[in-house]
């Protein structure tokens, strides 16, 4: 299966600026940025489902995120990560001069993840693209 | 029990000050008012809160005294060539203050979070300037809203209730009777939507077309009958887009074009062109029929807009389009700051040094050129040697190749809960929490200072931060003099 060509969006949630304030460390927290949400017919031309795995590679990296059917369809060619540690993986850090770096509108290819592909933790992220000297602990 | 009220929320830039906080002991059992985010906050601040300072030694985080943990903080900035030290908007002016001091002393580079959020239009607003107001003006007076790059619903939640269509306005009525229409309007819409794809035949006809964008050909007529009205401009359909009269779904990049063309069509000019970033002209010339007629238009503009291609080109352009109205009409601008107290940040670091973000004091004064002396640049570079983080997650937002570098160096984290960048911190000071357990100030979205007030107790293990940097701050003061004399006596 060849990967979709689409436009990464990464923005807020309810439910991310809850889970923030909750701790950043539980649980909660994780789950409710570590998604992707497509839409309905992207998710069919990608032969997956609501749930299922799905990795989101930029040129910047790539990350493994639970695909999640948008609720606010149709908007073809867009996936939406929420604000985090696994949206951040894939951000431009060119800042162009602005001390901005580009968190919105990026190139990007998603694709079913294989199965031995997973959905990582808070720390397991962070340890797989930061290494283990001070992240483990 | 005791209620206290009029509690100012310490999550977003909206800064609601109307809370009611019920306090048993010293335990926050209730709260009153508070969106889904500042509940949250209320009850379960600190939950993760480490009850003392850590120390890393031969690898492990290991329970530390005060006393050292502030020797090993301020050693590692006073040996430091180029610390950096971040954060800065989920605290109080105050500890800023202290923090500004401690930049200027150890020669280091001090920027908040506004360098990954609206720092960006702080550049724009100082090319070109802006006209602006407070949010009661907004609230008592402007009858066209619109939300562009923003998501309220989502990020400020009570920014809409409290400040413009559902609020009850000296000069304005509240829209919120409308949209209760709306929402069952939406709900039988959907209904009717699942009813017709129980047919085979129409699911199919309908898969067929759905991945053609849904752009209105012309606005809608309540835009130009209801009192207060609301547009939302988005690359996507967000929960914001579902309330307002009017959503334009723009192709994403593409805000500096159609804020150009905007202005060109207020100049009368005609656009070549059948549509722009998206939206058809025709729509386009009924928005700026719209825009021109309103009586008090205001354009709060999210990081949709900082964050996308052309970054402060786009809000320089969404000015200049706010400048151009006011030919016409009375038309403000405000940027949806996103941290409590982000705003203050830049008013505390512009009065202290001249400039309100990405202040590089290694040179012993300020200097200030964002792109060169802003933090993700420095660490994307590779420049700095040792950071300081404060009420603040860069590990968790900053890009790949900047966070790489920032957890290969010492690094102290001032924080009231465990987060991504503590996992990587050589100092972790637990904090007293900004407007929970302890006083302060903030500045909300349109520049109007708010108090914070102390609701509970912290522990007595937990210092507010500002009292932990100035500690650190007298003994880089101190190892800086000793240094000095050393040096002297050869």
């Amino acid at each position: 299966m060849l990967g979709l060509t689409v436009v990464l969006l990464t923005g807020r949630t309810l439910r991310q600026g809850q889970g923030k304030e909750y701790g950043k460390l539980s649980e909660r927290y994780w789950k409710s940025v570590a998604k992707c949400e497509i839409d309905p017919d992207d998710l069919k031309k990608l032969g997956t489902t609501d749930g299922k795995a799905v990795k989101v590679t930029t040129s910047y990296g790539s990350v493994v995120l639970r695909a999640v059917k948008s609720l606010r369809g149709p908007h073809p060619g867009k996936v939406f990560v929420p604000y985090g540690p696994w949206a951040s993986v894939v951000a431009d850090s060119k800042t162009h001069g602005t001390g901005m770096p580009s968190f919105k509108g990026i190139q990007a290819v998603v694709e079913p993840a294989s199965d031995l592909e997973e959905v990582l933790t808070l720390k397991e992220l962070l340890l797989s693209h930061y290494g283990k000297k001070r992240g483990s602990q | 029990m005791t209620v206290i009220s009029n509690v100012t929320c310490p999550v977003c830039g909206s800064l609601c000050d109307d809370l009611e906080i019920e306090v048993e002991g010293n335990n926050i059992t209730n709260v009153r008012n508070a969106c889904g985010m500042g509940e949250s906050k209320f009850l379960g601040y600190a939950s993760h809160r480490p009850s003392n300072p850590l120390v890393r030694k031969n690898g492990e985080l290991v329970k530390a005294t005060m006393t050292e943990a502030v020797r090993k903080s301020a050693e590692i900035l006073a040996n430091a060539s180029y610390p950096i030290l971040y954060g800065w908007s989920n605290t109080s002016c105050e500890a800023l203050s202290a923090g500004i001091e401690l930049a200027e002393e150890v020669g280091g580079v001090i920027d908040n979070t506004s360098t990954v959020c609206h720092g960006p239009s702080v550049l724009s607003i100082q090319d070109v300037g802006f006209s602006t107001c407070t949010l009661g003006q907004v609230r008592h007076r402007a009858d066209l809203v619109l939300y562009w790059g923003s998501n309220p619903w989502s990020a400020h939640p009570r920014h809409i209730e409290r400040y413009t269509n559902f609020t009850e306005g000296r000069f304005r009525h509240s829209e919120w009777h409308r949209y209760i229409s709306t929402l069952s309007a939406y709900r039988s819409k959907k209904r009717a939507e699942r009813a017709c794809k129980l047919t085979e035949e129409i699911h199919e006809a309908a898969a067929e077309t759905s991945t053609v964008l849904e752009q209105p050909r012309r606005l809608p007529s309540s835009l130009y009958e209801k009192e207060r009205k609301m547009i939302v401009v988005d690359v996507r359909r967000t929960r914001s887009a579902d309330i307002a009269d009017c959503f334009l779904q723009v192709e994403p990049n593409k805000d500096y074009e159609i804020f150009q063309a905007l202005r060109s069509l207020l100049r009368d000019e005609e656009l070549q062109v059948d549509s722009v970033g998206g939206v058809s002209v025709e729509v386009l010339e009924d928005l700026v029929d719209v825009l021109v007629g309103c009586e008090f238009g205001v354009l709060f503009f999210g990081v949709g807009l900082t964050m996308s291609e052309g970054k402060l080109r786009n809000i320089e352009a969404g000015i200049s389009l706010i400048r151009d109205l006011n030919q016409y009409t009375k038309f403000m601008i405000m940027p949806m700051r996103g941290h409590y107290n982000v705003t203050g940040a830049n008013v505390v670091s512009t009065w202290q040094t001249g400039y309100p973000f990405a202040v590089d004091m290694s040179q012993g004064y300020p200097r200030y050129n964002p792109g060169e002396t802003s933090v993700v640049d420095i660490l994307s570079r590779g420049e700095s040697d040792a950071a300081l983080i404060v009420a603040s997650d860069p590990v968790a937002h900053f890009p790949r190749e900047s966070v790489k570098n920032l957890v290969e160096k010492p690094l102290i984290v001032i924080d009231p809960e465990r987060n991504a960048t503590s996992l990587f911190a050589d100092v972790i000071f637990p904090c007293a929490v900004a407007g929970v357990e302890a006083e302060g100030t903030a500045y909300r979205m349109d520049r109007v200072p708010l108090p914070l007030k102390q609701l509970v107790k912290p522990p007595k293990s937990c210092l507010s931060d500002q009292e932990i940097l100035r500690r650190i701050l007298r003994e880089a003061r101190r190892i800086k003099k000793k240094a000095g004399e050393a040096m002297a006596n050869g």
